[in-house]
């Protein structure tokens, strides 16, 4: 398959996208503007853009706790975006989520999770439910390699593969479950064998190239949609920062410095910038200016957040349970 | 040998000594070893005991809240970590169908004594899915013993005593009394589950407060003192068994009650603490008994909702004078 060259312009342009909003979230997190927890997503942005990419605006996506790439990536605003890491009343769950929580029905983003391995079944279920009301909607399901050892993933799996159900589930394997390494949380190397167990198809990609990810997640939404079943795809790649901001030696008490700098050789976005180049797809000037014009919307969008309001106090107690008449 | 430590480390002391003296007592969570916990609550631990006794578990709370059970029926003493409250939900099945009553289903054979230490509170701005405070529900539950220190010292003798007990226990600590400081003694002392403490004398008003309500209420009543309203305060120390009789003493004295607690308000500790005292001592009272704890909403992410949210002085002031005015 060979992929458009519009379509490598959109995966850039998505994990660029996703690139600056978070290192903008580092600064804003330092100077004390986004409370509660940031777990950033730099250097796994690959997977997000691939495997989104490959859905529809009515294709649905479940979330994690280190969402913010998967919600840019499935067409997530970023204005409502930035507003919900302030915590105020314009931002996406009117302030009462933050950045674990994100949520918006009207482009299937099915929320982001708390909960390792909370996403699982839900993206079963929302499978399920494209089953019953006779959609050919898909849903792709992010989760950790340290939440595929909770029982969700193989409850979710059993289930989605015996139903046949239309679900991409998309391990993003970066090598760790906060201080805890792969090989110390599971005794299997490949994350993608285990879908032998549940007879559907399982295949590894290198979670750093986002063409990689696009291809393989464009061959298991076709399948699902094709109502053929799900697909297990592992991606392997790595987060350049600590768990969550606020770790001061971003995850140097479990891992090396070589070991980050590594990886961050093998940036998913400079590589992707490489190729576009290289093959004149498109003009570096080019790739300057969309930095600038992707800042200038990050600009705004910390404008935006910055000058709304926090909630009022009646919003405590709103939304608890639906009113009569609420759409 | 008394000196001022936090509450994260008199647990870790109490831990390091009940490991020390007995070989069964090993330890078992996610991201407790090099970690150290993600509250440094088990910080230094692996170092001295090794990777067989201070277990980094995978991302699994029914997996290792159950091998806790099995473990703890068949001779050992395991001490659990479930990072957040709020993920014991995934464990509860093993919580409530199994650790809880297999001694009594069993008629008395097999004992499954395991602690199972958890946290709750809000006020780290980490919304509705990392704060909760449904430690009352563990309360309902015949068969557990539930213990809640407010400080250092409760602390750090409650943790010795519930890896002594031959019950299974669930340890709720707060997360907002971590770094709190306190007096502790560097030898090993427990204390007795069911006994309240009077942490300050008062002839006027009781509070029966919990955790950091605890603190929060001391503050107010040294305030409150200034004007003459003298306040006593009972801290339970253990919600199961309760100390019925402290707090009856108390409200005999006093004639007026208010019970604060930071889980929700309806079905609480506090609800119940209310029941108990109408039930034994509803003709000593002067005024109704109030209850100051969390609205019954989730958690919101906001910071002046997550404040309006957490009960505080803003809550108990009121209260307290509204209880005055009855003579
Ligand atoms: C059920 C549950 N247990 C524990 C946690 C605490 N926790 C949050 S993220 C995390 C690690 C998740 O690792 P992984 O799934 O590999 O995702 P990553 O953080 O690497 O993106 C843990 C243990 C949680 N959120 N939910």
């Amino acid at each position: 398959m060979d992929i458009k060259n519009d379509r490598l312009c959109g995966l850039y342009t998505t994990m660029l996208k996703i690139r600056l909003f978070e290192e903008r979230i580092i600064d804003l997190y330092a100077r004390g503007m986004v409370p509660g927890l940031a777990h950033l997503y730099i250097g796994e942005e690959a997977v997000a853009a691939g495997v989104c990419a490959t859905l529809r605006e009515d294709d649905y996506i479940t979330s994690t706790h280190r969402g913010h790439g998967h919600v840019i990536a499935k067409g997530a605003e970023l204005n409502p975006m930035m507003a919900e890491l302030f915590g105020k009343k314009s931002g996406y769950c009117k302030g009462k989520g933050g950045s674990m929580h994100i949520a918006d029905m009207a482009i299937g983003i099915l929320g982001a999770n708390g909960i390792a391995g909370g996403g699982l079944p839900i993206a079963v279920g929302a499978g399920m439910s494209a089953k019953w009301r006779g959609t050919d909607q898909v849903t792709a399901c992010f989760f950790g390699d340290g939440s595929s050892n909770n029982g969700t993933f193989h409850e979710s799996l059993n289930l989605a593969s015996l139903h046949k159900l239309p679900v991409v589930f998309v391990c993003e394997n970066n090598g760790y479950g906060i201080s805890v390494s792969q090989e110390m949380h599971q005794p299997i190397k490949d994350i993608a064998i285990r879908a032998i167990g549940f007879d559907m198809p399982g295949v590894v990609v290198d979670g750093n190239d986002v063409i990689e990810v696009y291809k393989e997640a464009e061959k298991a939404v076709r399948r699902a949609r094709a109502k053929e079943g799900p697909t297990l795809i592992e991606c392997k790649t790595y987060r350049w920062r600590g768990h969550h901001e606020g770790d001061p030696n971003q995850g140097g008490r479990y891992r090396t410095k070589e070991e980050i700098e590594a990886w961050k050789e093998k940036d998913p976005i400079k590589r992707l910038a490489q190729k576009l180049i290289v093959e004149k797809i498109i003009l570096k000037k080019r790739l300057t200016a969309l930095e600038q014009e992707i800042n200038e919307e990050i600009d705004r969008a910390v404008d935006f957040a910055d000058k709304s309001a926090f909630p009022a106090m009646e919003a405590l107690y709103e939304d608890v349970y639906v009113q009569e008449g609420e759409k | 040998m008394m000196r001022m430590i936090t509450y994260a480390q008199a647990l870790n002391e109490a831990l390091r000594e009940c490991m020390r003296q007995d070989e069964k007592v090993v330890l078992l969570g996610e991201d407790i070893g090099r970690y150290g916990g993600i509250f440094q609550v088990s910080a230094g631990l692996l170092d001295e005991f090794g990777p067989q006794r201070v277990m980094d578990t995978p991302i699994s709370e029914a997996g290792f809240v159950g091998a806790c059970v099995g473990a703890a029926l068949t001779g050992m003493r395991p001490v659990a970590e479930i990072m957040f409250i709020d993920f014991s939900t995934v464990a509860m099945d093993m919580i409530i169908n199994q650790m809880a009553k297999m001694h009594y289903m069993f008629g008395g054979r097999g004992r499954v004594p395991m602690v199972l230490r958890v946290n709750i509170g809000a006020g780290r701005g980490t919304a509705a899915q990392h704060s909760q405070s449904f430690h009352a529900l563990f309360m309902h539950i015949p068969g557990l013993l539930v213990a809640a220190p407010s400080t250092a010292y409760d602390a750090k003798g409650l943790m010795i005593e519930a890896i002594r007990n031959d019950n299974p226990v669930i340890f709720v600590e707060h997360k907002k009394l971590y770094n709190e400081k306190g007096p502790v003694p560097e030898e090993s002392y427990t204390i007795p589950f069911g006994q309240a403490e009077v942490k300050r004398e008062g002839k006027d008003l009781t509070i029966v407060a919990t955790h950091a309500m605890v603190v929060r209420s001391l503050g107010i009543a040294e305030a409150l003192a200034r004007e003459g309203i003298e306040i006593e305060i009972v801290d339970p120390r253990t919600l199961t068994p309760l100390d019925k009789g402290t707090i009856l003493d108390s409200v005999k004295k006093t004639g007026r009650l208010l019970v604060a607690d930071e889980g929700h308000k309806t079905c609480g500790v506090a609800a119940e603490i209310s029941a108990m005292v109408a039930e034994e001592a509803l003709y000593y009272l002067k005024a109704p008994v109030l209850r100051v704890c969390s609205p019954d909403t989730p958690v919101p992410f906001s910071p002046p909702l997550e404040k309006a949210f957490i009960p505080d002085e803003k809550d108990l002031l009121p209260a307290i004078r509204h209880l005055m005015e009855y003579v």
